[in-house]
């Protein structure tokens, strides 16, 4: 299943919708890493509240796009992790150390927004 | 508790959302709550990326337990695949052969109660787990 992108002015905003498979993680990697080139974006938002589980290769594959991202300029913010998808996380002893996070959609916007607003301050 | 009898064989890596999506929906059945219906998927996402990434294919049963009067699920994957050389080793966070995070195996046994694994170098590999459902709660 396809995770559908949606471009908001400077940012990218991916909003998995149901479980995914590791081909399905693979390919929203390539999509957000190619969209975020072609459209020159800040900020990339990956909404995970569908997602079932977060195993060993969903964490992996999270990391690998902001790290890319990150290569090309943009910021990413993973929101929306449930809870109990949380807790399996620590316990599996799987971390997004380095990448931000945050409760909600609307949080995320506002991590980036304050992002964009420092790095025009400090220009 | 239902007796509920349901295996997913493990091919490519839809049946690795399958298998954890049929593990979680018998858990509900069983009377797990959320948190350790999510538990329990992805303990079955690990082990099932396992039998998909080392042996190619293989198979996941799972079935409801009632032991005296306590109840949980029990989960077993089975492959005929090359095995594990050293099981205490793959059992150690971190430890991979394929340049994984390694945390499958130590994270699933982390998340379950009980976790056996018996492996044979060039016979296979089949792994128990069992979860039991805490007392004080429905
Ligand atoms: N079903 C299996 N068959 C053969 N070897 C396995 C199997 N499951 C796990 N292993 C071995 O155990 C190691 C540790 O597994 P795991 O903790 O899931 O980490 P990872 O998959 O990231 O390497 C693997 O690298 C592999 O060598
Ligand atoms: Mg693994």
């Amino acid at each position: 299943m396809e995770v559908p992108i949606l471009k908001q002015g400077d940012y990218l905003i991916a909003s998995i919708q149901s479980a995914l498979t590791d081909a399905d993680l693979s390919q929203l990697r390539e999509a957000l890493v190619e969209r975020v080139g072609r459209f020159r974006s800040r900020g990339v938002i990956v909404d995970v509240t569908a997602l079932d589980v977060m195993d060993s290769f969903a964490v992996r594959t999270l990391r690998d796009i902001a790290h890319m991202a990150r290569l090309r300029g943009a910021e990413t913010v993973i929101v929306g992790i449930q809870p109990e998808v949380a807790f399996a996380m620590v316990q599996l002893g799987l971390t997004l150390k380095g990448i931000a996070t945050a409760l909600d959609l609307e949080e995320g916007l506002n991590f980036l927004n304050r992002r964009g607003k420092e790095r025009v301050d400090r220009a | 508790m239902p007796d509920n009898n349901s295996s997913v064989p493990i091919r490519s890596d839809v049946d690795i959302v399958s298998a954890r999506q049929k593990g979680r929906e018998l858990a509900a059945e069983c009377g797990f709550e959320i948190g350790d219906q999510t538990v329990i998927a992805a303990a079955i996402s690990e082990i099932a990326r396992n039998i998909l990434m080392y042996a190619k294919r293989g198979e996941i049963r799972f079935r409801g337990l009632a032991d005296g009067d306590r109840q949980g699920m029990v989960v077993v994957a089975e492959d005929q695949g090359p095995g594990i050389r050293d099981v205490s080793l793959a059992l150690q966070d971190g430890f991979s052969t394929s340049g994984g995070l390694g945390l499958g195996l130590p994270g699933a046994k982390r998340l379950m109660d009980e976790f056996e694994v018996v492996s044979e170098v060039g016979r296979g590999t089949t792994i128990t787990m069992k979860k039991w459902i805490r007392r004080g709660h429905a």
